[in-house]
């Protein structure tokens, strides 16, 4: 970059355009388009807010789940859920944007999360099918995100999605156990499948010719594939694991097309996802409300964790826990090196 | 593997990001803990989810609610300070069969619970002063069931009193580092002396079991 003088910025721009041209890494000292730098930092901590909503409704089952096994599971996965929501909002800081910041965007309804999160879990079965389809159809979303042009986001991406592949195996085969347990079982994995379903297709976002951000965003090679070649690409996975689960997908519509050599189906209830998004899902309300109290309610400890810091920053104490949330943690995925 | 129910309450009301990975993560090394030592004794599941109330046999400590942050600290470290001590002993003299091998893997663990207890004691206590008057409170409010840990347990070969006054040293080293003061108050309540360890528990456990074992019930026989 220092070839570049600063009166240029069309030089700028062109070092840029290069760089996401030749697939190279846009890391966070280089020069980047401010639309690149907002955009990124929008879809990155849209993400890390979903990961942090997404642990209520699973969390909402933890528990009362069923063996200790399965408890153990889900534990563990509500747990990962919070280190990718720490992974992503270190990336996001690399852009510029403190965690604060972004939470309190989150809390103000500035900014979104993923609108699957505005759905209840209403039995056991659910949590079986978040594994499955919700976490199946992140995933189809999230590997091409691992090439992702900007670095820090595409290096979270990759810790990311192998920790989610496992919890999508782990959901899947959750939800077997009931499609083979007993009658009981099997309908209540039934039921979570059918509710599931739609809202899952939903959260590739608009179909192509609505989608505001996505020309821009595969331009920068922040995005590899339009919302519905995704969501065409989850259809088709999921119509033969379906199969083997013994279970039905909801859509009468759902039937392979030879020529096409895909699944065609039905059309997707549009008006319900404008709903949620506008925050009138049957649990946004909760949803946002629960985040903000714990974070209202967490404000004394997180205080109280800042003038014992401070106290002891004097007289060269140093406290090796010291993760209080301030200045977020700065993980392989948020360093600006590599 | 009742502590780590409470902590698992927890999870998506922590301060902040870094406690829900903390909270959860001790709250999984108790639940694997509690796994193997049921599992010496029979069924895992058919011991948690199908005993009454009065068949348990935990300690009133670790069933007390979560209270607040600082509540959920106290318990924290009077429990992981006994953990790590009784752990440390187990593992270290190797007469206790299956529990020697549980207590050598568990003593890792525990340490780290302490650790963290510990620097949450003292960042509460020595912190803001309404850190410091709830930590305080919680202390307090805990301290009555203390005393049941050193109560001495039938094939557990220890030195109690010796345990007990190693507890007292060390919680008494942290409350004062934390400026906080040592509670005053009785270790036991006028009955419930080994309570816990005898099923006699306080209200909140039959509600906390009651949560924990409704699925589980509902469909006698079935796996999951």
């Amino acid at each position: 970059m220092t070839a570049v003088t600063t009166d240029s910025p069309e030089a700028y721009e062109a070092v840029f355009d290069a760089a996401v041209a030749a697939d190279e890494r846009i890391e966070p000292r280089d020069w980047m388009p401010d639309a690149y730098r907002a955009t990124l930092v929008r879809q990155i901590a849209q993400h890390a807010h979903s990961e942090i909503i997404g642990m209520q409704p699973e969390a909402n089952w933890i528990t009362r789940a069923p063996s200790l096994r399965r408890k153990a599971i889900l534990m563990a996965k509500v747990q990962d859920e919070a280190g990718h929501g720490l992974y992503l909002y270190s990336a996001a800081e690399t852009l510029g944007t403190g965690r604060d910041e972004l939470l309190d965007k989150l809390h103000t309804g500035r900014q979104k999360y993923s609108s699957i999160f505005n759905y209840p879990t209403l039995t056991w079965a659910d949590v079986g099918a978040i594994g499955w389809l919700v976490d199946g159809a992140a995933i189809t979303n999230q590997v091409p995100l691992c090439r992702c042009s900007y670095g820090p986001y595409a290096r979270a991406m990759v810790r990311i999605c192998k920790e989610e592949s496992f919890h999508q195996r782990q959901g899947y085969e959750a939800l077997l156990a009931l499609s083979n347990g007993t009658p009981a079982q099997h309908a209540m994995a039934q039921d979570a499948v059918d509710r599931w379903w739609w809202p899952s297709l939903m959260m590739f976002g608009p179909p192509d010719d609505e989608s505001a951000h996505s020309a821009q965003s595969m331009a920068w090679k922040i995005k590899r594939h339009s919302n519905d070649e995704l969501r065409q690409r989850f259809v088709d996975i999921c119509v033969p694991q379906a199969e083997s689960l013994g279970l039905t997908l909801p859509d009468p519509d759902l039937r392979w097309n030879e020529e096409r050599g895909h699944y065609d189906f039905g059309v997707i209830d549009w008006e319900e996802f404008r709903q949620v998004l506008k925050g009138n899902g049957p649990c946004n309300e909760q949803r946002i409300t629960q985040r903000r109290r714990a974070h209202e309610e967490g404000a004394w400890v997180r205080e109280a964790a800042a003038a014992y810091a401070a106290k002891h920053a004097t007289n060269g104490t140093h406290s090796k826990t010291g993760t209080t949330g301030e200045n977020g943690t700065t993980g392989e995925n948020g360093e600006a090196t590599a | 593997m009742v502590l780590s129910h409470r902590l698992g309450e927890w999870a998506g009301h922590a301060p902040v990001l870094e406690e829900e990975v903390a909270l959860a993560n001790i709250a999984l090394d108790l639940l694997g803990q509690a796994r193997v030592l049921l599992s010496l004794v029979g069924d895992e599941d058919e011991l948690a989810f199908l005993r009454e109330e009065r068949a348990f046999r935990n300690v009133q400590l670790v069933e007390q609610p979560n209270g607040d942050f600082a509540h959920t600290i106290a318990r924290q470290l009077y429990f992981s300070t006994y953990q790590r001590l009784l752990y440390g002993r187990l593992s270290a003299d190797g007469g206790h069969g299956d529990l020697t091998g549980l207590a050598a893997k568990a003593v890792k663990e525990v340490a780290y619970h302490q650790d963290h207890a510990e620097q949450w004691t003292l960042r509460l206590g020595d912190g803001t002063p309404e850190s410091h008057e709830r930590m305080q409170r919680a202390c307090e409010a805990l301290w009555r069931f203390t005393g049941e840990l050193f109560q001495p347990v039938e094939g557990v070969d220890v030195d109690w009193r010796e345990l007990e006054s190693d507890w007292l040293a060390s919680v008494s080293a942290v409350l004062e580092r934390a400026t906080l003061s040592l509670p005053e108050g009785p270790r036991n309540t006028a009955w419930s002396a080994g309570a816990g360890r005898q099923g006699v528990h306080t209200e909140s456990f039959g509600r906390m079991l009651a949560e924990m074992q409704h699925l589980h019930r509902s469909h006698p026989g079935a796996s999951w």
